[in-house]
């Protein structure tokens, strides 16, 4: 079977990136699901690190795995939602990965595997805290996707000091 | 008693895991298909089919098949056991959950955990089980008309399925979570009791959001399906009910695609003939299939005043731990906030305890990066509040509405009213006096950025300059309830009081959906007794066929 792209644009994205001003960027880009699989994931390898500032292991091998299993969470957890959130999802990372939209839309100036936590911590912050419900919502959208994915993983327990479900029979 | 409390995770002596009912039912020839392994079409026939496999279904079922009929269920989600509970979030959520727990209102400010699995939402619920509030029914033949629905008229039916399922009060003191919501009461002299809960030789674990492992919780999973498959029922299982086919007045067949995974896979179909249909697919499915499937809405009330218990959260930081993850998850409740406020005045609204786990904790506490790290730091210690308020009593409360999205799948848009928000304000003060009252470090609403106060008095400044907004302030819910009310008058109601739709002669409504308000409280015991009376009485108005 097929793999479902990572990420796609859907039919209801234009109507959301063209509210947004950026209809004639995405346009442009075509239908290039294949990058738009790869970009996801670099935006969401760019955020988990500032998402999760403080509670990952630190700088090292440790770090870099840990990294590495969230963002292979998210894309697991993306594959198991309903098509049309998956859709709305897509035309979240299609918008995050277009250069000009990235700045002026998340006010984030370098390339997202440039970023740093600084950087992409400031855009989580305005997100949040924006006007501007939609950018409230997908700020609610990486904020439930990222920190589920660590929270799930039983690395992340001792820190917390939560033992993990206990031994039955 | 509440400072007694044990919160041991030490591996429990004594459960019994060793046996999977469901297993050792399906190896002894249980007709139990899973739609997304078939190769070909299907079509069965029966004499009910019924859409759903939660509360109202699995009770339905058991009752039918009871009396001789020939039942098929429909589930969209998967069959999983005792033996596939591993106790794990990550697994879970995915599992049997609705949109991997992330369901989410149209302007996705409100998170909604529905289940998604056989035995719906009974498979994943916390055991809460309460007979409707007195003021709730009264409030239904008041305003609603709907008669016959009394307190004293539903009490052999309460009574039925609480001896069906096992509820009964919960001996064992309640853990340190839902204790320190009891001391707190108790500080401040507002009433708080146990919750009765639905399990026979629980082991107090904690886990029943996740799937019990132990078959202790009497979900229809191990209760009312085993019945209905051992007198020959037929369960089908990630199988979508897509649309009924009418002729004239009476549905003749049901057409249903493939669940698998995210998406619907249209390449195979089943289709059931039945003699009658009974829609059990949850307050936000039910309404979704009627309104695919065109059934007569001359007054266009199908899937209006859906009702949540529009929920919010404040976390306690105690001075101790708590191990929120340990012990049964809901076992303390006070109805004060309800029983002080008349039904039609100023929402009122029920204080109760939540599991803490850590999946539910990281999103539900906000901010990210080292303040959200620093608070997950505080996870053992952390003692969690929920406040559910009770919708649909009031002119300003008319809940949401249930509408299809393109693709055919049902989308509740549930706006939030200021009615509401002066609720949820009313609510922050009291978890937070209550928080304080029972030892609490500090406490912090879950609202905007999060803001943690250390008294009482700085958070009820806090609370009342809160700027409340939807996706600012966190709403979620568990129970979803109304969009196909009953009553007698047609101008008002989507079913006649007996669960059959206006204008048809054979398909049922047996769910939560029926209900005109929200409850008041958590609904599984009001569906399990409403759904009982109404499959009594279509059981006696179908003879079983005498052909098989």
């Amino acid at each position: 079977m097929r793999r479902r792209s990572f990420l796609t644009l859907g039919i209801a994205g234009a109507a959301t990136l063209a509210a947004a001003g950026w209809w004639g960027v995405v346009r442009n880009r075509g239908d290039r699901s294949t990058t738009l699989e790869a970009d996801a994931r670099t935006i969401v390898a760019a955020i988990v690190p500032a998402m999760l500032d403080g509670a990952l292991p630190p700088p090292g091998r440790d770090r870099t795995s840990a990294i590495a299993e969230t963002v292979a969470n998210v894309d697991r957890a993306i594959q198991g939602l309903p098509a049309f959130a998956q859709a709305e999802l897509g035309q979240l990372f299609s918008l995050l990965a277009i250069a000009p939209a990235r700045r002026a839309f998340a006010g984030v100036a370098s390339p997202w595997p440039e970023a740093s936590v600084g950087e992409v911590a400031a855009f989580l912050d305005r997100w949040r805290d924006s006007g501007w419900s939609l950018k409230r919502s997908a700020y609610d959208a990486l904020h439930q996707l990222i920190l589920a994915s660590w929270y799930g993983n039983p690395r992340s327990w001792e820190r917390i000091g939560y033992p993990g479900p206990p031994r039955i029979g | 008693m509440v400072d007694n409390t044990t919160n041991s995770t030490a591996p429990v002596a004594g459960a019994h895991v060793s046996t999977d009912p469901f297993r050792r039912g399906l190896a002894a020839g249980w007709k139990v298909i899973d739609a997304s392994k078939q190769a070909a079409d299907l079509t069965l026939e029966c004499d009910v089919c019924i859409v759903g496999s939660g509360a109202g279904g699995g009770v339905t079922a058991e009752i039918l098949s009871g009396a001789g009929l020939r039942v098929v269920i429909v589930e969209e989600g998967p069959l999983r056991t005792s033996s596939d509970f591993r106790m794990l979030e990550s697994q879970a959520y995915p599992d049997l959950y609705q949109e991997s727990a992330a369901r989410k209102t149209a302007d996705k400010s409100i998170n909604i955990l529905q289940g998604r699995c056989v035995g719906g939402g009974t498979t994943v619920n916390w055991t809460s089980s309460f007979r409707t509030p007195e003021t709730t029914l009264a409030h239904w033949a008041r305003v609603h008309k709907l008669h016959g629905f009394s307190s004293s008229e539903l009490r052999p039916w309460f009574e039925r399925m609480e001896a069906r399922l096992s509820i009964a009060p919960w001996p064992v003191p309640p853990n340190q979570n839902n204790a320190a919501l009891a001391r707190g009461a108790a500080k401040l002299g507002i009433p708080s009791a146990m919750i009765r809960r639905n399990v026979r030789g629980c082991a107090n674990l904690g886990y029943c959001g996740v799937g019990c492992p132990t078959n202790a919780k009497q979900s229809m999973l191990v209760t009312t399906i085993p019945a209905t498959l051992e007198r020959g029922g037929i369960l089908l299982t990630r199988t979508r009910a897509d649309r009924l086919r009418f002729f004239e007045d009476r549905v003749e067949a049901l057409e249903c695609s493939i669940a698998a995974g995210g998406s619907p896979d249209a390449t195979r179909r089943v289709r059931i003939r039945a003699r009658a249909f009974v829609a059990a697919a949850g307050a936000i499915g039910t309404p979704g299939l009627l309104l695919r499937s065109d059934v007569p809405d001359p007054h266009a009330l199908i899937g209006k005043r859906t009702f949540l218990h529009p929920t919010v959260v404040s976390a306690a930081i105690m001075p101790h731990r708590i191990d929120g993850f340990a012990g049964a998850p809901q076992t303390v409740y006070s109805d004060h906030y309800l029983d002080t406020l008349p039904p039609g005045g100023p929402i009122g609204f029920k204080l109760e305890a939540p599991p803490v786990h850590p999946i539910l904790a990281a999103i539900t506490l906000p901010g990210h990066g080292p303040d959200h790290a620093s608070l997950m730091r505080e996870f053992a210690n952390l003692h969690v509040q929920i406040a559910l308020l009770r919708d649909g009593f009031h002119p300003e409360s008319p809940g949401g509405t249930v509408r299809l999205r393109d693709d055919g799948s049902p989308l509740l848009d549930y706006p939030l009213t200021p009615y509401v928000w002066d609720g949820v304000r009313r609510a922050f003060r009291t978890m937070a006096e209550l928080q304080f009252a029972a030892g609490a470090a500090s406490v912090m609403p879950i609202h905007g950025k999060g803001t943690a106060f250390a008294t009482f008095a700085r958070a009820r400044a806090g609370i009342d300059a809160f700027a409340l907004a939807p996706l600012t302030t966190p709403v979620v819910s568990a129970h979803v309830m109304g969009g196909c009310p009953m009553g007698s008058e047609e101008r008002t109601s989507v079913t006649d009081p007996t669960g059959r739709v206006h204008r048809t002669a054979n398909v049922y409504v047996v769910d939560g959906s029926l209900f005109p308000t929200s409850i008041g409280a958590n609904p599984q015991l009001t569906i399990y007794a409403i759904a009982a009376r109404l499959a009594e009485g279509i059981a006696s108005t179908m003879r079983p066929a005498t052909t098989s």
